[in-house]
């Protein structure tokens, strides 16, 4: 019962902020309702995996066999953990940026959370599919409606994109739905469907483009950097710190269980495409001077890591990237407040016409500096546990790859600690100059983020229990 | 039975009701209070008895669960259109009660496609169904291009009934009956296919297939539904082509047991193809949004052909929930669509800040019809191309072609929801001709619920198929 509520707050609070017609209203509507969230989920995470409460399943559509059943398990907890951890946090972040329309931006990112929430839970393949689209949408009215400049063009590329994605494992869907031994969406007759060698490898695909082009992957990943680049940035952290993760977590719930050998085969494939997109994309990190693009092409990095490490299918690997999932997740959101902050400050984004932050804004630069820091994974923060055991995965699968994708770390430090450097130290540049340090709230946001790197990255024991046994990869 | 009937004499209440009611808005009144008495009168019958009983009709109408689950949803259709178009009908012309009263008569003739049992009954449904629509499209008397479009529609509707008759000849040559039974029952023992029969079926497929507007039997489509006055294009590019699409299945389905082999899934599976890709590709370059949704009308008919292809429990299941949230989806955009100065897609702009509640309806109808979950067209779609895989799983390069036609779709339907919300109003030419009325938006919104109700609930729907 509890999970269904993790889905309906959102969605209500949603509603409700629409409807409110207030920005104010719906800033408050928005904030209680995912503190109410995360409240029922602490109370949720206690339960132990596997038992009996962490399950709901009611009938829906009884002639197709459509169950709403929902399913809470390891990475499931991770994943919805860093859900409504970050709500609350990006919406004290950007508590002051007033918006136009402001109730409609409240309450379409409460429905955006609602989608991913469904997305973590689900356990039916087409109610999967309906909260994979239902996170989509609105999503697409916030990038179209409060993005940049070329926000349309963009934001339709972005959509079109995730959009032929999930039609192609929409026909996977069909396909396997057909073959299941009892005709049900549920994941265990999913994972019961016999498929011959080649029929594996033709839905695994299917099924895999789809969260590729979320996660992204190269050569999927042209629609990101432009969609976060051209997004609000309080968009871009949901997108960026959540929406990448469904691939990720897809992956984990529906594509190893169903797909076992074909995942397996297809491994060294997957795994050299996502260490060249890591590589690719760090260099390209390097070159920028739009500081959201560099944070964008950082991420498509780190993804790749994750996905790589995942496909390994060994153990190191798989708890490192789900770790990694939850830490990812909120670093990067992070950054993303800082982008923020001083875009809205000087108005400018561009690293060669910033300078010399700090002097104005030392306590900014001390979380951001923290922030840089778990973006490179240095050992005390909670990135150095997820990475140390992606790359320990990696090298087990492989020492060519391993040795390679250690490289993304010298890359990262090279555009992280650049990044650093140009924006917060040097001489004040005239034209961007920054008036205060940053106000409470975005400071209160950074403060809970860094506590939250330090500690996990000191004492990262209780997500690995929340991990629990680990099921997916064998 | 009761939808054939009461329709039948409620068209004749409207003709008459022009001679004495002078006042327009009074007859779409009269208008709106048959269509509800027609549509409860369709769903008494639902779970019962008609309320005439004529057994001699047998032979010649049969009307299945189906049948009537089909023309409850064509006359809740009818009803949202009247009730949201009734005053763009009054300003079509001067007869406004002669308009209603010749679409009631369509309304019978599509109760008899529901029903019919035998093939004469066919010709008679098409053409009671068609004729007076040629008389719609003309309406505008002073429009050049109504005229053209009702001559033209005239012309190739004409041709495509002599095929249709030549076919039923043929079949009766080789058959020895126009009985729908007994045709497929001596089908079963005649093989191999007798020639006369085979073309007589190529025949009545051709026509059938100019009947729901499938490519290649399409051309007349786009001209005749951007000619013909923009509420009547709505009443022709939902209830007639559902009703067409249903009388397809019911020719197809337990006559021509012989031709159900994969012979006649190859024949369907290129109908389907070709009406798929014309339809979405063509849609993709229009700039007006009314022949964007004619070329669209198009591409959704290719889809709910799948259920000829299938022939089976999913595809008819399929169409009950496809055909009600495309109708409604169409009628309320050609709805909103007839109130405006602009049929460009740039007539939309703006349209969020000045209508809110308009262009939320809008958009569900938008991406009901383009397929995105939570909407009734999402579950339709989903259920056509299952019943597709269900049917015959060699097809895959069909099913993935009909899933990525809907994604080109999004292009074009996205385009209206660009406009209204991310695109700014330049001129100061309001947005629509008439002011629209304060119960409009709510009707919208009601409509718009009703779609989003099915496609997370589609059980409401689906029930009464299984009494």
């Amino acid at each position: 019962m509890f999970l269904v509520l993790l889905i309906v707050i959102p969605l209500i609070a949603g509603i409700v902020a629409i409807a409110s017609q207030s920005a104010a209203i719906a800033k408050i509507v928005g904030l209680v309702a995912s503190l109410a969230t995360l409240g029922v989920l602490l109370n949720v995470l206690c339960i132990p995996n596997g038992s009996e409460a962490l399950a709901y399943s009611k009938l829906w559509i009884g002639s197709l066999g459509a169950n709403f059943s929902l399913l809470l398990d390891g990475p499931g907890k991770i994943a919805t953990l860093l859900t409504a951890v970050s709500f609350p946090i990006i919406f004290i972040a950007s508590w002051n940026n007033g918006y136009k329309y402001g109730h409609q931006f409240w309450g379409l990112m409460l429905l955006a959370m609602a989608g991913l929430m469904g997305v973590f839970l689900a356990n039916d393949m087409l109610l999967f599919y309906f909260f994979w689209e239902l996170a989509l949408i609105p999503t697409y009215f916030l990038c179209s409606i409060w993005g940049g400049e070329k926000r349309i063009q963009v934001s339709f590329k972005f959509f079109i994109y995730t959009f032929v994605g999930s039609v192609l494992m929409l026909i996977g869907i069909i396909s396997l739905y057909g073959k299941t031994p009892d005709a049900s969406f549920s994941w265990k007759s999913f994972t019961q469907v016999a498929l011959t060698a080649k029929e594996q490898l033709f839905y695994f695909w299917l099924f895999f483009v789809a969260f590729a082009i979320k996660m992204p992957i190269f050569p999927l990943h042209t629609w990101q950097p432009d969609a976060y680049e051209q997004s609000p940035t309080t968009v871009t952290m949901v997108l960026s710190g959540i929406m990448v993760k469904m691939g990720l977590f897809a992956v984990i719930r529906w594509l190893f269980p169903i797909f076992p050998e074909a995942s397996s085969q297809m491994a060294g494939i997957v795994i050299t495409l996502s260490i060249i997109g890591v590589i690719y994309a760090s260099l390209i990190a390097i070159r920028q001077d739009d500081i959201k693009r560099l944070i964008a092409y950082s991420s498509i990095a780190h993804i790749g890591i994750m996905a790589a490490a995942l496909f390994t299918k060994n153990n190191m690997g798989y708890e490192g990237a789900v770790i990694q999932m939850f830490s990812h997740g909120i670093n990067i959101i992070g950054l993303w407040i800082v982008v923020d902050y001083i875009e809205h400050q000087t108005g400018v984004r561009k690293m060669s016409e910033l300078g010399g932050l700090a002097q104005k804004a030392p306590n900014l630069t001390i979380l951001f500096i923290v922030l840089a820091f778990a973006n490179v994974s240095l050992p005390l923060t909670n990135a150095f546990i997820g990475e140390f055991l992606m790359f320990n995965g990696i090298f087990q699968y492989s020492v060519c790859a391993a040795v390679v994708a250690c490289l993304s770390i010298i890359l990262g430090a090279v555009y992280t600690l650049g990044l650093a450097q140009k924006t917060f130290y040097g001489e004040p540049k005239s034209l961007a100059a920054i008036k205060s340090d940053a106000p409470l709230n975005v400071i209160v946001a950074l403060s809970l983020i860094v506590v939250m790197i330090i500690a996990f990255g000191v004492y990262p024991k209780p997500l690995f229990n929340l991990i629990g046994l680990v099921t997916g990869a064998n | 039975m009761n939808l054939i009937i009461i329709s039948a004499l409620s068209g004749v209440v409207m003709m008459f009701s022009g001679l004495f009611v002078k006042n327009n808005r009074t007859i779409s009144y009269i208008a709106t209070a048959l269509i509800i008495f027609l549509s409860l009168a369709t769903m008494c019958e639902l779970g019962a008895k008609s309320w005439f009983n004529i057994p001699q009709a047998e032979a010649m109408l049969r009307t299945s669960v189906y049948g009537k689950l089909i023309g409850v949803i064509l006359t809740i259709a009818t009803t949202f259109y009247f009730v949201l178009s009734g005053k763009d009908i009054e300003r079509v012309g001067k007869h406004v009660a002669d308009y209603y009263a010749l679409m009631f008569f369509v309304l019978a003739g599509a109760g008899i496609l529901l029903s019919f049992q035998n093939l004469l009954m066919l010709f008679l449904g098409v053409e009671i169904l068609t004729i007076p629509l040629f008389i719609l499209t003309g309406a505008q008397k002073q429009n050049l291009k109504s005229n053209e479009a009702s001559l033209k529609y005239f012309l190739m509707g004409a041709f495509s009934t002599g095929i249709m008759l030549m076919g039923i000849v043929l079949i009766y040559g080789a058959m020895g009956s126009f009985d729908l039974s007994v045709i497929g029952k001596k089908a079963q023992f005649a093989t191999p296919i007798h020639g006369a029969n085979l073309m007589g079926l190529l025949l009545l497929l051709a026509s059938m297939a100019f009947k729901v507007s499938a490519a290649p039997f399409h051309f007349w489509t786009p001209d005749v539904y951007d000619g013909a006055p923009t509420v009547f294009t709505s009443f022709m590019a939902t209830i007639v082509k559902v009703a067409a699409v249903v009388a397809f299945i019911r020719l197809f389905e337990g006559s021509m047991e012989p031709f159900h082999t994969s012979k006649w899934q190859i024949l369907v599976s290129i109908l389907i193809a070709c009406t798929l890709l014309v339809g979405n590709i063509t849609a993709v370059f229009q700039q007006s949004v009314k022949r964007m949704l004619a070329y669209s009308s198009i591409s959704q008919a290719g889809y709910m052909l799948f259920a000829v292809f299938a022939f089976n429990a999913f595809g008819k299941e399929g169409i009950t929930i496809y055909g009600l949230s495309y109708s409604l989806a169409t009628i309320g955009i050609f709805s909103v669509l007839s109130k405006m100065q602009d049929i460009t897609f740039d007539g939309f702009n703006g349209l969020a800040r000045q209508y809110p509640g308009i262009a939320f309806a809008l958009t569900v109808f938008v991406l009901s019809l383009a397929g995105i979950p939570l909407t009734g067209g999402f579950l339709g779609k989903f259920y056509m191309i299952s019943a597709g895989a269900a049917s015959n799983s060699s097809y895959t390069w069909l099913f993935i072609l009909a899933i990525l036609c809907a994604a080109v779709s999004v292009y074009y339907y996205f385009r209206i929801i660009q406009a209204m919300y991310f695109k700014e109003r330049v001129s100061d030419t309001p947005v629509f001709e008439v002011p629209v009325s304060k119960a409009f938006p709510i009707l919208l919104i009601v409509v718009a619920a009703l779609i989003i109700l099915i496609g997370i609930n589609p059980q409401i729907l689906l029930q009464y198929l299984y009494f």
